[in-house]
């Protein structure tokens, strides 16, 4: 018991002295919240503007057939080729009612837009579901563009 | 009289016991330090310094913290099945844990071993030892998974395993248990003399892809081979293992295998050994055993049962192998950064020797014998010894080395860890730990360049650090500062089953190769179901495999009807998100083994035998949007000879053509 005491006693010291020093508080850097989800920024395409990208008729027929093949393992699941609203948005009639980067900002760009882009919010409010980053290149994007175009009869 | 002497031990142990239990660390209050909570702490959303590759000892499994938080990233399934990440329940993985024996779903591994080159952590790779059923197994440390297992023949206890030479050359496994081989094994137990014996393996590991291969045994007496340790430097070529019971007991070793006062390292010039074996002096003998290779491009694990092991015999092949006389019962045997120096830890001993590998060649030059053990020359113990580390503790078990020429051993009696000097083995320091350590790591300690900063201690007693879980207490580490010249506790953190040895080594080596998700592109696992247009159900007799896909938030087919009860099902399942950390789960009601945990892009196997009629649910078991709880389905199960057509869809339903 005795022991006990002095132990209780020794720590109370111990701490006394600790808080006297003030050696807790110098060695705490100062924290900036801001700054601390810094170093894990998630890696996404560039930002497209409408100047990087030309369209040209008639139609790329390969881009198209690549843009299928794109559609059909990575997007298919969600858009239709029809205005019908699956998951996200149908298809049809999109490369009349938005720009061409937007159209790729989305695909390869999705977070930052989810972030800054009304529209995108719009539509996220809309469906419910974020679209997801399915790991697609620029090329690729500008390929789906191209079968997007042929999906709204383009030649 | 005979009563007295019979009692005589076990009141020496109750004394002992007493005293251990009397040794108990004092002021604890005062061994934490004012700043040490600032040390350990690492902000939200900031990066540790260190992994640290910890054993999960009989839980199987291997675990990787962050230091100096100690927080927990991640359980690596390795020997043990994992239902929450399906590991040996799906189809693709079983084979992971095939054996000679069979489908073993449990062992116990010990240590980890991190890849090296030129004696330097390279980050690309993790070894650990499965202790019960003698097995190595490798994991990629791109993606955090065993990738490949090896079983080794004609041992009897992987314990001395799977520490790896510099360049990772080899992985080795020394055999605890010797036992007998070969056509004669059904004999009495008490034969141990004459006809148990121990290996030591040697696995070639290819340096361009991992595989490993036995490139050799060494058939050794009967003795039990404890821990070991590569050369290193100017050692390079070399490697030690720590043996004991060279008293050959068979029953009793506590008292039997404590006889001598000295056992044994044993020194294997390797080198020599693949001399030997490129000039055809070994022999091949048959054996089994199974390796197990995961394919990272089929999503898919194989298992080959090989028949054929290469042995060599240090009888007749002189110059190979030599013992070293070493104090009472060694446990580690560790070589220091430059290798020079060899550490020996007699559990009973009251010093730690260290023996000198100049000194070493230096005898084997000269013929500096002291005999012979079963036909293998024993060096002189003072012709190799450089010295010993005089009174550091109670109990020595494992030393590891930073950077400054300092080695940290763990004693277990006196639960505390020593600092001293290798050149003039003058302690330095002691730290209490809590409560009985068994090994230690400093980050790179068992590396040619230690990256130093903290020790961590792996303890085997926790009692009352935490709070009371009942009987059982959760295992614990503590992590102390090694910066300065006195070692400071900075945290204690629980673990998962039992921790033994652990790595640590610096993130910036590992995290810019992490994996994130599997490209669908390169997925060549012939189930999988690319795209929601690939997605199917066929029947192959009394088989029904479901090609699904999965993508935020539902599955393709959820509706499947004319499985019928007697078919074996397989739910071929492709996770088409191609988005770090989104990965879908997939279970269905009455499934006899687990759930299935998919990455984005890869397709992994359930299998599943309904037994009753009815309609059985199944869903994604991983939250994975705002709309996750409406990912689901139903399968119906009709009678066995019901004429229900098979029929598969999500929302409009459609003929399957294939019928």
């Amino acid at each position: 018991m005795k022991n006990q005491i002095f132990a209780i006693l020794g720590s109370l010291v111990t701490l006394f002295l600790i808080a006297c020093s003030g050696g807790v508080k110098k060695e705490l850097p100062p924290v900036d919240i801001s700054k601390l989800s810094e170093n894990q920024p998630e890696v996404h395409g560039t930002l497209v503007e409408d100047k990087d990208i030309t369209l040209a008729n008639p139609l790329n027929q390969d881009w198209v057939k690549g843009g299928q093949n794109v559609y059909d393992l990575k997007c298919l699941a969600c858009h239709k080729l029809t205005d019908e609203r699956l998951v996200g948005p149908g298809w049809a009639g999109i490369t009349k009612k938005r720009q061409p980067a937007w159209i790729i900002n989305m695909i390869t760009n999705v977070d930052m837009m989810l972030e800054k882009d009304e529209e995108a919010q719009k539509l996220l409010e809309q469906c419910l579901v974020r679209m997801p980053n399915q790991n697609i290149s620029s090329e690729e994007a500008r390929q789906v563009l191209e079968f997007m175009r042929k999906n709204d009869g383009e030649q | 009289m005979k009563q007295i002497t019979l009692k005589l031990p076990v009141a020496i142990i109750l004394i002992g016991f007493f005293a251990a239990v009397g040794c108990k660390p004092k002021g604890m209050q005062t061994a934490v330090q004012g700043d040490a909570a600032v040390k350990a702490y690492v902000a939200p959303g900031k990066y540790d310094e260190f992994y640290n590759f910890v054993s999960g000892g009989f839980s199987g499994q291997m675990s990787v913290y962050g230091l100096p938080s100690g927080r927990l990233f991640r359980v690596i399934p390795v020997f043990s099945v994992d239902p929450e990440k399906g590991y040996g329940y799906s189809e693709e993985t079983k084979p992971m844990l095939n054996t000679s024996h069979g489908f073993v779903p449990w062992d116990d591994l010990h240590h980890p071993a991190l890849s090296t080159k030129d004696g330097i952590h390279d980050g690309r790779w993790a070894f650990g030892n499965a202790n019960n059923t003698p097995r190595i197994a490798r994991l990629d440390l791109k993606t955090f998974r065993t990738v490949e297992i090896i079983e080794i023949p004609n041992s009897g206890g992987n314990h001395s395993s799977p520490f790896i030479t510099e360049n990772t050359e080899y992985v080795v496994a020394g055999t605890r248990f010797s036992v007998p081989m070969g056509d004669k094994v059904d004999v009495p137990i008490e034969s141990y003399k004459e006809n148990f014996r121990g290996t030591v393996s040697f696995i070639s590991v290819d340096p361009n892809n991992g595989n490993m291969n036995i490139a050799f045994q060494l058939m050794l007496p009967g003795v039990n081979f404890d821990l070991a340790r590569a050369g290193k430097g100017k050692s390079h070529g070399w490697f030690f293992f720590s043996c004991y019971n060279s008293e050959q007991a068979n029953t009793l070793l506590e008292v039997n295998a404590s006889q001598k006062d000295k056992d044994f390292i044993m020194a294997v010039n390797w080198k020599k050994a693949e001399e030997y074996v490129k000039s055809g002096k070994g022999t091949k003998k048959t054996v089994r055993y199974a390796h197990n290779v995961y394919n990272e491009e089929t999503h898919m694990a194989t298992s080959e049962i090989k028949t054929e092991v290469l042995v060599l015999d240090p009888k007749e092949l002189p110059d190979m192998v030599y013992f070293m006389p070493c104090p009472k019962s060694p446990h580690g045997c560790d070589t220091d950064p430059t290798g020079e120096y060899i550490v020996g830890s007699g559990k009973l001993a009251a010093v730690i020797p260290v023996f000198s590998f100049t000194k070493i060649q230096a005898a084997i030059e000269q013929k500096n014998f002291d005999g012979e053990f079963e036909g293998i020359p024993v060096l002189k113990y003072d012709a190799v010894l450089h010295g010993e580390v005089q009174k550091p503790g109670l109990g020595p078990l494992h030393t590891e080395f930073d950077d400054k020429g300092n080695a940290y051993t763990s004693f277990f009696v006196s639960s505390e860890i020593v600092k001293w000097r290798v050149s003039d083995l003058t302690v330095l320091d002691r730290v209490p730990t809590y409560y009985s350590i068994g090994h230690l790591c400093v980050p790179g300690g068992p590396t040619k360049k230690p990256w130093g900063k903290y020790v961590i201690a792996y303890n085997k007693i926790t009692k009352d650090r935490y709070l009371p879980t009942g009987p059982e207490l959760t295992q614990s580490a503590q992590l102390y500062s090694i910066d300065g010249d006195k070692m400071k506790l900075l945290l204690d953190f629980p673990t998962i089953g039992e921790p033994h040895y652990a790595e640590a080594i610096p993130a910036e080596l590992i995290k810019p190769n992490s994996t994130k998700i599997y490209k669908l592109e390169e997925n060549k696992n012939p189930y999988a179901a690319l795209g929601e247009k690939n997605a199917r159900v066929e029947r192959k007799g009394n088989e029904v495999h479901v090609y699904m896909t999965s993508i935020r938030s539902h599955f393709v087919p959820d509706n499947i009807e004319g499985v019928k009860v007697g078919d074996v099902v397989y739910f071929h399942v492709t996770n088409l998100e191609q988005d770090w950390d989104v990965p879908h789960g997939f279970a269905v009601k009455g499934a006899n083994n687990a759930e299935l945990l998919i990455m984005p892009g890869e397709t992994q196997t359930l299998m599943w035998k309904p037994e009753r009629v009815g309609v059985f649910p199944m869903y994604c078991t991983d939250f994975c949007s705002a709309l996750h709880q409406e990912m689901q389905g139903y399968v119906r199960v009709s009678p066995a000879g019901s004429n229900v057509p098979l029929t598969f869809s999500t929302g409009a339903k459609k003929a399957n053509p294939a019928q």
